[in-house]
């Protein structure tokens, strides 16, 4: 049995930022199932929000207000007024640790503008911002490389949970296929969102839910699964994310008409409204038959930024256009669609990171979470652009400090490590005795399609009962499926066949929250309610199981300094 | 129908590597990536590789396709068969060993970065703020803080073929994102540590590395970087920084390389042990008339030259 005092799962920005926080003097395991350059949080382009005021005057309680009114004010206020002071630190220290960051001609870090945003705070590396945390952050680590131990390319099958506290994880060596116990103190979960149950998103293919799931298999609720954001500009078709700094930098969304359309739904803010409303924009578009060239796409057009900016902005940007489509966005327009990409909901953790479990925030001792796997709720129903890469950085920290704390204060629990061994052995097995009479490609493929179709952008009373059932019998039908690779060494088939399942479990709890919550909010919206209903729905959901049934509960949101107001932009 | 010739692995079943020929339709518009999945997915579940981003930023899917190491996420798969080829070879990146399929063990890799010390070093506080850096200076280190750590360059490298101490390319292409960082106060220490055996003069400047890196981070051209630093900085006791001075130093003079000097200015005049080395290569090079010219002349337009040095201010 392998022994830390803080085991980390995921080692993103949150992940790594809580390895950073809790090293000192504490013996700490990070483990991942890629390598911790190969996160997603790499993948994040446009920038990280802060009222740092470095081109135009901003304050902290125009971030507040920003956020929440972007979150549909279902955000939990006393946590989005610590984060949105705590930002400007946040980033100055990520310049301290070597983060590169664009410059002002005075030489401070740049910002631009960006959806749902008064003013442009998002600090940014030019279109490959994430990269260059996620890069500094590692960097950090390789320094504090006495101290801390890395797992690369191992995966997380289980939480150990005794009573009111948590013990470690069941875990396996993906290279050698071993599975180990890790007894922890403190664990902290910064495992990313759930992107891949859509079959369009702009996640890697790591966002399987694993974290959420392992949690859930722990008994502790997921809180507002059904928020789910659509990113407005995921590659046509394929989901590869074009950021939104391609619209902060001045780019135009037009309909097949050559109609900048956004005049039509968001006047004041156009391309620059939140993604939801844009996501939404796009969609109608697309479904009144105005797409782009007649398909089902709507072009993001930048030609008039002109070269020089393309490529001093967004290079990477014009880069993957060329590869993958091979459209120069200087010459002609990249077609684009709503495309999932991230989860506003998650692993429910107060503003500490502190994993709580019921509706009266009962926490669970030792364990934690941060980034997109938890619900802290500075989100609320939708995030703003920018403001993850700030959630990651900050909860990181956090949880971290609040890891490392507990993990000072208590001596090691009991595990019985057969027991806990056996679990997954036994997983496996099952697993490899199947009847293989489904295919489990298939199961995926139906899965994401049924889930983008039906549980998307625009969601009614009757699809989501049909994605409900059609989910279950997905899940059944996975019990049969048959797998090729029964070795040890390497075996990516087998840990996909798990994510699989991890994700079905998670598109049947979006789905019977999105069921549940007969309203419109942020990214959730039901054409059939297509209203904000505070009087009834002004709560989040937390989701449990229950037997073979899924259990909803409410619990309160928290609001201090802005209540309710129509949300317009 | 295009034939995906590729190099199959696997410890557990069979001790040597093997090649598989799968005949698959691309579809249009399918990356090597999409088709490699596809094939995982629909045929051969023990086919293994690694991937996770698919948009060429989080460096997983490296491997090589007809002989050069890419990642297959970023190449369309029609691509790969030009002149009329009708068979893509697949196999996993060079210069590291295998554990199964198109996996390799990238431990070395990761330990050669952590080597070159890639985090900054600063000797004092940082201010309450931000540092500043003008864009000028953010400029110098845009190109290298772009690697994504993918192996392409380290799979190709020409000189860990033959010499597996050499840091290669992502690793002082790393490095050079902090010797020339304005923040940083290790400067001086990095590129004396660099110019040691296994570093920066190691490279032999094939550029390979330059055609693999499938972002602008190009290795080879920030080494180059790299070595101006160090011989502004004066670190020039090294065979390498000698070579390059002798080198520099002839073509000023005549106007061509001067092979003779050439060997002893870079050994370093007072290096006994090291010139005792060269004489019995001198030796052999006599015996098959290899010898170039004792008397060293000038080129005829040697003005000429000189006056590009002049131009360069050098």
């Amino acid at each position: 049995m392998i022994k830390h005092d803080v085991l980390i799962v995921g080692a993103g920005l949150a992940g790594m930022r809580a390895a950073i926080e809790c090293c000192d003097g504490l013996n700490v395991g990070l483990l991942t199932k890629v390598y911790p350059s190969r996160s997603h949080s790499g993948a994040a382009q446009g920038g990280i929000a802060a009222a740092l005021g470095n081109s135009e005057e901003d304050t902290w309680e125009e971030h507040m207000f920003d956020t929440v009114k972007g979150g549909d004010y279902l955000n939990d206020q006393d946590a989005v007024e610590e984060y949105v002071k705590a930002a400007p630190n946040v980033i100055y220290q990520l310049e301290h640790f070597g983060c590169v960051f664009s410059r002002t001609p005075d030489g401070r870090i740049a910002q631009r503008s960006f959806g749902g945003h008064s003013k442009p705070r998002a600090c940014f590396s030019a279109d490959r911002t994430g990269h260059a945390i996620l890069h500094a952050l590692h960097e950090q680590l390789m320094k504090r490389g006495d101290q801390v131990r890395i797992y690369n390319e191992w995966y997380l099958h289980f939480l150990i949970v005794q009573e009111d506290r948590c013990h470690g994880v069941v875990v396996s060596n993906i290279q050698t296929g071993e599975v180990e116990i890790i007894q922890a103190k403190s664990v902290v979960f910064a495992t990313g969102g759930y992107g891949r149950v859509f079959k369009i998103t702009t996640n890697a293919f790591a966002g399987t839910a694993d974290g959420a799931i392992a949690a859930f298999n722990a008994g502790i609720p997921l809180e507002d699964p059904e928020f789910v954001q659509f990113h407005p500009s995921g590659l046509y078709r394929q989901g590869i994310l074009f950021s939104e700094a391609a619209r902060g930098e001045g780019g135009y969304l037009l309909n097949g008409k050559e109609e900048r359309f956004m005049e039509a739904y968001a006047p004041a803010r156009m391309e620059l409204a939140p993604r939801d409303i844009v996501a939404r924009a796009e969609q109608s578009e697309i479904d009144a038959g105005r797409g782009w060239k007649g398909e089902g796409c709507i072009a993001l057009d930048l030609r008039h930024l002109g070269e020089a900016r393309i490529m001093e902005r967004l290079p990477q940007i014009r880069q993957l256009g060329i590869d993958f489509i091979g459209v120069d966005c200087i010459k002609e327009p990249l077609p684009i669609q709503p495309s999932a990409h991230y989860s506003m909901g998650g692993i429910p953790a107060d503003m500490h990171g502190q994993v709580v479990m019921d509706s009266r925030n009962t926490p669970l001792q030792g364990f934690f979470a941060a980034g997109e796997c938890a619900c802290i709720s500075v989100h609320g129903a939708n995030r703003l652009g920018t403001n993850s890469l700030l959630d990651a950085t900050v909860f990181g920290e956090r949880a971290g400090r609040s890891a490392a704390e507990y993990a000072r204060s208590v001596g090691f629990g009991q595990i019985n490590e057969g027991h806990e061994k056996a679990r997954v052995l036994k997983q496996i097995e099952e697993i490899f005795q199947r009847p293989g009479t489904e295919n489990y490609n298939d199961i995926r493929n139906e899965m994401k399609d049924t889930m983008m179709e039906k549980c998307g952008v625009f969601r009614d009373d009757e699809k989501l009962t049909d994605c409900l059932q059609q989910v279950r019998t997905l899940q059944a039908r996975y019990k049969k499926g048959r797998i090729t690779d029964k070795g040890k060494i390497f075996n990516s088939e087998l840990y996909e066949i798990i994510e699989l399942g991890n994700m079905l479990k998670m598109a049947e709890i979006i789905t019977a929250g999105a069921l549940n919550r007969k309203e419109s909010r942020g990214g959730h919206y039901r054409t059939d309610f297509p209203k904000r209903d505070d009087e009834s729905f002004l709560h989040h959901t937390l989701i449990a199981q229950d037997g073979e049934e899924l259990k909803l509960d409410k619990k309160p949101v928290i609001i201090t300094k802005y209540p309710p107001k129509e949300r317009t932009y | 129908m295009t034939t995906f010739r590729i190099k199959r692995f696997n410890p557990e079943k069979q001790a040597d590597p093997y090649w598989e020929d799968i005949e698959y339709d691309i579809p249009p518009g399918a990356t090597l990536l999409d088709c490699l999945n596809d094939i995982k997915w629909t045929r051969d579940g023990t086919l293994s590789y690694r991937m996770s981003c698919r948009s060429a930023i989080c460096g997983s899917c490296g491997m090589k396709a007809n002989g050069h190491a890419l990642l297959a996420c970023q190449r369309q798969a029609e691509h790969l068969l030009k002149d009329g080829r009708d068979t893509i070879t697949i196999e996993p990146m060079g210069n590291m060993p295998v554990i199964k399929d198109l996996v390799v063990d990238m431990g070395e890799f990761w330990e050669k970065v952590n080597q070159v010390k890639p985090y900054l070093k600063e000797k004092e506080k940082p201010p309450e703020k931000e540092r500043r850096q003008s864009p000028e200076q953010f400029k110098l280190i845009d190109d290298a803080s772009t690697c994504i750590m993918c192996g392409c360059c380290y799979s190709d490298c020409n000189t860990l073929e033959v010499d597996k101490n050499f840091l290669g390319p992502a690793a002082l292409a790393k490095a050079q994102r902090f010797v020339q960082d304005s923040r940083d106060e290790g400067t001086g220490e990095r590129v004396r540590e660099l110019s040691e055996a296994g570093g920066i003069w190691d490279c032999t400047h094939c550029a390979e590395c330059v055609e693999r890196c499938p972002k602008p981070a190009q290795p080879m051209y920030r080494i180059k970087e790299i070595m101006s630093v160090a011989l502004e900085e004066g670190v020039t006791n090294n065979n390498g920084a000698r070579h390059a001075l002798s080198f520099v130093k002839s073509i000023k003079h005549s106007g061509r390389l001067n092979e003779n000097t050439l060997p002893v200015e870079s050994m370093g005049y007072f290096n006994i042990k090291g010139l005792m080395e060269l004489v019995p290569v001198g030796l052999r090079m006599l015996l098959k008339g290899k010898i170039p010219p004792i008397i060293h002349k000038n080129i005829d337009d040697v003005e000429d030259v000189r006056r590009i040095f002049r131009e360069l201010g050098e």
